[in-house]
C-alpha cells in the first residue's frame, strides 16, 4: 500500500518525521510499520517535546533505587523492603467515556507497578474538573456545560473506584480541584504505589537470546487502536466520535494477572517482564528489547485473539488492557505457562529473544513489519520546541477585593458596624463550601480505602499513611497541584507545589524520601505553553533539590485542549514520605480540649490567585504567594522535629484557603469523631508577621505554614525548637468548646458555631452531585 | 483448631482475614484454593471478601458454582463453623445456606466507611465473645450491601432470633439514619437456623488492630476461636 499524505495525517506523522522514518529503515515503511513508528513516536509514547526539558530534573538520591525510564520509580525504605510507585494520566479517554476512561487509567498504572514485581498496595488520584455548581449556570451554554461536568465527575470517580475496588488495592487519598479551563478538559492522573523486597525486583528487558517470549493475560480485540496517537492531539467538535479509541477495563482480569504474575516472578522463571499499556505489544517488545540491546520476533499467529480476522496493524497497534509480555528463564517455560493456567490465564509462547535488536513481526508466514528498536525508542524525535514567554501576574488584587467584601458586608449587614465578624464569618462559610476546598468524602466514600488492612491515616487528613505490616515504618503519599497558581506563574507554581507536597507528608509525620509528578499541558505547539512547560520544569527542579528529593519519573501529557482553548499548567505533584516508626504518625484534627494552638511561620498578604479572590469576586488574577525556601525548609524541620519528640497533637497543612479554612479543617475534619472548637487570638501572629489586614491574617495563601497542636505542657518546648530552627512560631489559641471565635488585637474577625461550618464543608459535593440527573447535553 | 480461609478467583480480603487469624489472634490458619473439593483439614471455614470472579454476572453468584462450594456445603450441614464476609456473605446467600439476599445500595453507589452494627444475640459461635446489645464499630466496603428478603423469611428470622447484627447508631439505636444501604429491618448480619453458617456485610477483620482506628472486630474471632475449642473438647 502507497503511504500517502492523508495516511499520515490520519496517523499523526509530519511529512519530517516521515522522511526521518526512511532514513532509518533504509525504505518506505508499509502500513503496520508507519502504524508502529506513530505511537512508538507519539507525544504520549516518546515525549519527543518533553524530553529535552526533563532532563533538567533531579534523579539521584541515596535511597534511589530505580529512577526514570522504567516502568516505576523505585527507593529503599530499609529492612530489605522497596516502594514502587508512579503516577499516570489518563485524560483524555476520561473525556470521552468517563467510566472506562479512568477505570482503565487505574489498570494501567497498577500493571506498570506490579510489572516491577511489587504488590499494589495503595493507590490514590488528583482530578481536576469544570464548574459543577448550580450557581455556575447562567444560560444555556454554561448549563449544559456544568450538568456535563457532573456527569463526567460521576463516570470518573465510579470508574476509579469500581476498579481499584475488585482489583483490591485501596484508594487512600488525593485531591479534586474544579476550574472553568477543565470544563472540556478534565484531568485524570492516577497513581499507586507498591512494595517489593530488594531481591525481587523486575525489569522490562528482554535478556537472554533465544529465551522465549510469552504473551499472557486477556485475548488481544480491536479496542484501543491507535489510543496513543489519540492521547498525543488536541480534541475538536468530534472528539465523542473517538469513543471506539478507549479500551474497556476487567479487574477481575487485572487481579488474576497479579497473582499469577507475582507467583511467576517468585518462582524465578521470569527474566524480564513489561506491561501492554500504550501501543501494546509493539511498545511492550520494542522496549524490552531496546533497554536489553536484543531483539524480539514475535508471530502473531500464536496471539490470543477475541475477534477473527485481525490483521497485523490491528493486533499491533491495540490497547486491549490486562496483558503482558514476560521473557522466561531458559527452560523455565512450562513452569510459567502451568503457573497462568492454574489462574485461568491465557499464557502462549508467541516468539523469541534475538540477537539482532530488531523487532519482526511475523503474521501469516509474512513479515509484517522489521524494524531496528532503537529507530522507535532512543531515536525518536526529539523537539525543541519554540517558546514565548507570557507575562507573568504581578497586579495587586487589593481594590478587587476590597470591593467585593464591602460589597457582601452591604448585602448581610448594616454596614455602617463597625464589626467586621459578620462578614468575614460569612466569607469562612463559603469558602469551606466552595467545591476546591469542601469535604471530599463524596468521592472518597465510593472508595475502599481500607482493603490489605494497612490503612493508618484514612482520606481526609494532609497525607495518607499506610503502615509497612512486615516493619516498624509507614509510608505517607500526598498529590499536590495548582493549576491556578502555574497558570499565572508556572515557575513559582511549581516550585509551591513542591513544597506543600512536601509539607503535607511532614505534617503526618514522614520524612520526604521522593517524587513522582504528573504534568497536564495544552498543545507543546503553542510557544506558551511549551514556556510554561519549561518553567514548570526549572521550579520543581529547584524545589526538589532543596528537600533534597529525586524525581523518580512520572507521565507528561500534553494536548489537553478543545476546541482551542487549554487547560491550566497542572503539574502533580505525589511525594512519598517515610514515617521511621509508626507511633509518630501524625493527623490534622484537634485532639482533645485544652490543647494548645500554635503556628509556625508567617502571613504575609498573599491574596493573589488566592481561594479568597476567586470565591468572592471571581477572579483569577494577581501575584502568586511568595516561597522561600529555606523558611519552608525551617517550619518543616520545626514541625518534624516536634513530632519525633512527641510533642505534637495534630499538624496540619496551611495553604489553600489560608489560615481561617486550615483551623476549621482541624475542628471538623476528622473521621467519624465528635467536631471540636477553638478559640484563636491571631494578635502575637499578626506581630510576629508584620501584617495587620484582617482578610490576609485570615485568607491570604501564604506558603510555609503549619498549625500544630500539643499539650500546654510541651509549649515551651516546641517553640525552643522552632527558635533553633529560625521558623516564626506563636501561640494562637486553645482547642474546646463548640464555636470558632477568631479575634486579633481585642477585634472580633469570626464567630461561628463548628457544628454549622462543618454542615456547610460536608455536604456540599453530595449537595452539588447528588441531585438528579437530567439528560446531560451532547 | 485450625482456620481456613476461601481464595476465590477475586477475593481481595483473603490475606487480611488471615493476617487477623494468624497475627492478631494467633491461631493456626490456611488457604483453601476455590479448585479444592475438600476443606475437612479445617475446623471452620471464613469466605472471605472481595468479588469472587468479578461479582459479573451478580455478587457470588458464580462462585457458588465453584468446587470448594460443594465442600463447604457440605462441612456446614454436617454443623461445621463458616463465616461469609461481605462477598462471602452474599456468596452464602446465593448457595442457599442463608435466606435472602444482596441488593444494590438504595443510594446505587459503592460505600466505604466506618457504622455501628448492636449486637442482637450473642447465643451464636461468632458472638458469644461479645455482650447483648453491645455496639461494634465496623467498617463497611460494598456496592452490594442491601439486604432484603420476603416477609415470611423475616418473620421467620425474626422468631427464631437470627438476626445478629443491626446496623445503629452510637447509641445503639436503630434507626433509618443508621441505615447505610437501605437494607430490611437495619440487618447487617444474619444466620441460619441451625446457628453455625452467618454471614455479615461489614469487616470485622479490617477492625481488629487499634492501629486501624477499631478493634471490635476481633470479637467475631476471638468468639470462633472459642467456639472451637469447646468442640475440640466435645470431640475428644
Amino acid at each position: 500500500m502507497q503511504i500517502t499524505s492523508e495516511i499520515l495525517e490520519q496517523h499523526n506523522v509530519t511529512l519530517e518525521e516521515y522522511e526521518r522514518i526512511k532514513q532509518l529503515l533504509g525504505r518506505e515503511p508499509n502500513l503496520t510499520e508507519l502504524g508502529i513508528f506513530s505511537v512508538m513516536w507519539s507525544e504520549h509514547c516518546s515525549y519527543k517535546s518533553s524530553k529535552v526539558h526533563l532532563k533538567r530534573l533531579p534523579t539521584e538520591g541515596e535511597r534511589l533505587v530505580q529512577g526514570p525510564g522504567e516502568n516505576a520509580g523505585i527507593v529503599d525504605i530499609g529492612d530489605g523492603w522497596c516502594v514502587a510507585f508512579k503516577i499516570e494520566s489518563h485524560n483524555h479517554p476520561s473525556f470521552i467515556e468517563p467510566y472506562q476512561g479512568a477505570a482503565t487509567g487505574v489498570g494501567g498504572i497498577l500493571r506498570d507497578i506490579f510489572t516491577m514485581g511489587a504488590r499494589p498496595v495503595a493507590a490514590m488520584n488528583s482530578l481536576r474538573f469544570g464548574p459543577i455548581r448550580d450557581e455556575e449556570i447562567t444560560g444555556e451554554e454554561s448549563r449544559r456545560a456544568v450538568l456535563r461536568n457532573r456527569r463526567i465527575m460521576a463516570g470518573v470517580v465510579k470508574g476509579l473506584g469500581d476498579y481499584g475496588n475488585a482489583f483490591g488495592v485501596p484508594t487512600v487519598g488525593g485531591e479534586v480541584a474544579f476550574a472553568d479551563c477543565y470544563s472540556l478538559n478534565p484531568l485524570v492522573n492516577a497513581f499507586a504505589l507498591g512494595l517489593v523486597r530488594r531481591e525481587q525486583i523486575f525489569y522490562g528487558k528482554a535478556e537472554g537470546i533465544g529465551n522465549s517470549v510469552i504473551y499472557v493475560g486477556a485475548k488481544t480485540g480491536r479496542d484501543g487502536i491507535l489510543g496513543a496517537t489519540m492521547a498525543s492531539a488536541e480534541f475538536d467538535e468530534a472528539a465523542m466520535e473517538k469513543r471506539p479509541t478507549v479500551q474497556v477495563g476487567d479487574p477481575f482480569a487485572e487481579k488474576l494477572l497479579l497473582e499469577a504474575c507475582l507467583e511467576a516472578m517468585r518462582a524465578g522463571a521470569i527474566v524480564g517482564i513489561q506491561d501492554m499499556g500504550a501501543a501494546g505489544l509493539t511498545s511492550s517488545s520494542c522496549e524490552m528489547g531496546a533497554r536489553a540491546g536484543t531483539g524480539i520476533e514475535i508471530n502473531l499467529d500464536l496471539v490470543p485473539q477475541r475477534e477473527t480476522g485481525m490483521t497485523a496493524y490491528e493486533m499491533m497497534l491495540s490497547e486491549s488492557q490486562e496483558r503482558m509480555l514476560i521473557v522466561a528463564e531458559g527452560g523455565r517455560d512450562r513452569q510459567v505457562l502451568e503457573i497462568f493456567q492454574r489462574w485461568d490465564l491465557d499464557a502462549v509462547i508467541i516468539g523469541r529473544v534475538t540477537g539482532d535488536q530488531k523487532l519482526r513481526v511475523i503474521h501469516q508466514d509474512q513479515v509484517m513489519a522489521e524494524i531496528p528498536n532503537l529507530a522507535l525508542t532512543d531515536e525518536a524525535p526529539r523537539y525543541h520546541r519554540p517558546q514565548q514567554p507570557f507575562k507573568v501576574e504581578a497586579e495587586d488584587v487589593k481594590p478587587k477585593l476590597e470591593a467585593a467584601i464591602s460589597n457582601l458586608k452591604s448585602q448581610i449587614s448594616n454596614s455602617q458596624i463597625a464589626d467586621e465578624s459578620p462578614v468575614f464569618t460569612e466569607i469562612l462559610r463559603r469558602l469551606v463550601a466552595s467545591p476546591n476546598l469542601a469535604s471530599k468524602q463524596w468521592v472518597y466514600r465510593q472508595y475502599d480505602h481500607m482493603v490489605r488492612t494497612n490503612t493508618v491515616v484514612l482520606p481526609g487528613s494532609d497525607a495518607a499513611v499506610i503502615r509497612v505490616k512486615e516493619t516498624r515504618r509507614s509510608l505517607a503519599m500526598s498529590l499536590d497541584g495548582n493549576g491556578r497558581y502555574c497558570h499565572l506563574n508556572p515557575r513559582e507554581g511549581a516550585k509551591l507545589a513542591v513544597a506543600e507536597a512536601a509539607r503535607n507528608v511532614v505534617c503526618s509525620g514522614a520524612r520526604p524520601l521522593a517524587v513522582t509528578n504528573c504534568l497536564n499541558f495544552a498543545s507543546p505547539e503553542r510557544p506558551e505553553v511549551m514556556w510554561a512547560f519549561s518553567q514548570t520544569i526549572d521550579g520543581m527542579a529547584e524545589a526538589c533539590r532543596a528537600f533534597d528529593v529525586p524525581v523518580t519519573g512520572g507521565n507528561v501529557s500534553f494536548y489537553n485542549e478543545t476546541e482551542g482553548r487549554g487547560v491550566y499548567p497542572t503539574p502533580v505533584i505525589g511525594m512519598l514520605g517515610l514515617i521511621e516508626d509508626a507511633k509518630h504518625t501524625t493527623t490534622q484534627w484537634f485532639k482533645e480540649a485544652g490543647d494548645v494552638i500554635l503556628l509556625l511561620g508567617a502571613t504575609r498578604n498573599d491574596l493573589g490567585a488566592s481561594e479568597l479572590l476567586s470565591v468572592v469576586a471571581g477572579a483569577v488574577s494577581g501575584a502568586v504567594p511568595r516561597l522561600d525556601l529555606e523558611m519552608e525548609k525551617a517550619v518543616q524541620q520545626t514541625c518534624s522535629t516536634a513530632i519525633q519528640e512527641g510533642l505534637v497533637s495534630s499538624a496540619h497543612d496551611c495553604s489553600d484557603g489560608g489560615l481561617a479554612v486550615a483551623i476549621a479543617e482541624s475542628c471538623f475534619s476528622s473521621y467519624g469523631r465528635q467536631a471540636i472548637g477553638a478559640r484563636i487570638d491571631l494578635s502575637e501572629h499578626a506581630s510576629l508577621s508584620g501584617l495587620k489586614d484582617a482578610a490576609a491574617l485570615l485568607f491570604a495563601e501564604s506558603p510555609s505554614r503549619i498549625i500544630l497542636s500539643a499539650r500546654p505542657e510541651h509549649v515551651a518546648r516546641v517553640k525552643e525548637i522552632a527558635e533553633r530552627y529560625g521558623a516564626a512560631c506563636a501561640v494562637i489559641g486553645e482547642a474546646g468548646g463548640e464555636h470558632l471565635s477568631v479575634v486579633c488585637d481585642g477585634q472580633s474577625l469570626i464567630e461561628d458555631s463548628v457544628a454549622a461550618l462543618e454542615n456547610a464543608w460536608r455536604n456540599s459535593l453530595s449537595f452539588h452531585l447528588d441531585r438528579p440527573m437530567q439528560a446531560a447535553a451532547d | 483448631m485450625k482456620f481456613g480461609v476461601v481464595v476465590f478467583p477475586g477475593s481481595n480480603c483473603d490475606h487480611d482475614t488471615y493476617h487477623v487469624i494468624s497475627k492478631v489472634i494467633g491461631q493456626p490458619v490456611d488457604f483453601i484454593w476455590h479448585k479444592e473439593e475438600e476443606v475437612d483439614r479445617c475446623d471452620a471455614i471464613i469466605l472471605p471478601g472481595g468479588f469472587s470472579y468479578g461479582d459479573y454476572l451478580r455478587t457470588g453468584a458464580i462462585a457458588r458454582f465453584s468446587p470448594v462450594m460443594r465442600a463447604v456445603k457440605e462441612f456446614a450441614l454436617d454443623g461445621g463453623l463458616v463465616l461469609g464476609i461481605c462477598n462471602g456473605f452474599q456468596i452464602l446467600c446465593e448457595a442457599g445456606l442463608l435466606p435472602g439476599a444482596l441488593l444494590r445500595n438504595h443510594e446505587l453507589k459503592f460505600i466505604c466507611e466506618h457504622v455501628n452494627v448492636r449486637v442482637e444475640r450473642t447465643d451464636t459461635p461468632f458472638t458469644r465473645a461479645c455482650s447483648p446489645g453491645q455496639v461494634l464499630s465496623l467498617p463497611l466496603a460494598h456496592g452490594d450491601g442491601n439486604y432484603f428478603c420476603d416477609e415470611k423469611t423475616l418473620a421467620e428470622l425474626e422468631d427464631e432470633d437470627r438476626v445478629i447484627l443491626r446496623y445503629c447508631d452510637a447509641q445503639g439505636r436503630v434507626t433509618d439514619e443508621a441505615n447505610p444501604n437501605g437494607s430490611l429491618a437495619n440487618i447487617a448480619g444474619v444466620c441460619n437456623r441451625e446457628r453455625n453458617v452467618m454471614g455479615l456485610m461489614p469487616h470485622p477483620e479490617r477492625a481488629s488492630e487499634s492501629l486501624l482506628g477499631s478493634k471490635d472486630g476481633r470479637a467475631v474471632f476471638l468468639s470462633m476461636a472459642d467456639s472451637l475449642r469447646e468442640l475440640i473438647k466435645l470431640r475428644a
